[in-house]
């Protein structure tokens, strides 16, 4: 049987990943799919307490993650088509009118 | 048997997650996204969230990776490559950041003494499509109403952010 600690290893790392990508990548739609590793990253750690303690509760806070992950999805796709018709690009060093 | 699994699709979404980070081009990212995410959902179905499995697999590996493939192959193909040639101090800053941030996060897993227990039957149904539903439509009735407002929004949001006159 696999330990509930290893479950949490991999999503402690996952998401690390997921903050490296957001962070280093300067593509729009890369930014948002380390955004999307993340989530999934803590879903996993949601399912994975779900079964250490015997409790569906943990399933059912991952589905509502997916739909605000969905609806997240609608709308940054949306915003980001709406930055590249206004900028012509995807680089988020672009996007930098509110900066200075 | 367990843990060959674990081990097997636990390396594979780490892996993918890493190339989803590291490729230059989006839709290479996006397609190490989608085997990342059905490693997981292999995962989910180990931790006996059958249903979790399914909707991974319908909602975000169908619906969420389509529409950012569509976005993807929307966009102009040559703008996605970003100029490798302007390193930020930020990159170079984020590493060891997110390492620590790495070692913060595993040294909050708790020990050893935690086990998952074997699988037994009661167990293997809660993670069913039954059990979960009969949960979410009496336990969390008012947060499942209140996702539908929310996916009103996200659509009303999509379609007005998408016109072509902002």
């Amino acid at each position: 049987m696999v330990p509930l600690h290893y479950y949490l290893s991999l999503s402690a790392l996952l998401f690390v990943v997921g903050v490296i990508g957001v962070i280093v990548q300067r593509n729009v739609i890369t930014i948002f799919m380390s955004i999307e590793l993340m989530l999934n990253a803590v879903n996993l750690a949601f399912v994975a307490f779900a079964r250490a303690h015997q409790h569906v509760d943990g399933q059912i806070f991952v589905f509502f993650v997916m739909t605000v992950a969905a609806a997240e999805a609608g709308v940054g796709l949306a915003i980001i088509l709406a930055l590249f018709r206004n900028r012509e690009s995807v680089d988020i060093d672009d996007a930098d009118i509110l900066k200075w | 048997m367990d843990f060959p699994i674990f081990i097997v699709f636990g390396g594979l979404a780490l892996g993918a997650a890493i190339s989803v980070v590291a490729q230059r081009r989006a839709i290479y990212s996006a397609l190490s996204l989608l085997i990342c995410l059905g490693a997981l959902a292999v995962l989910f179905a180990q931790l006996s969230a059958t249903f979790i499995a399914m909707i991974q697999i319908i909602v975000y590996a169908g619906a969420i990776m389509v529409l950012f493939l569509t976005v993807v192959m929307l966009l102009d193909p040559r703008s996605d490559l970003s100029s490798p040639n302007r390193a930020r101090f930020v990159s170079y800053a984020a590493i060891p950041l997110a390492l620590a941030l790495g070692l913060i996060l595993l040294q909050a897993v708790p020990g050893k003494d935690v086990s998952l227990g074997s699988q037994t039957a009661n167990l293997a149904a809660a993670g069913r499509a039954e059990e979960v539903g009969r949960v979410l439509f009496s336990k969390f009735l008012l947060p499942f109403e209140a996702t539908s407002i929310l996916i009103l929004v996200a659509i009303l949001g999509a379609v007005v952010l998408a016109k072509r006159k902002l």
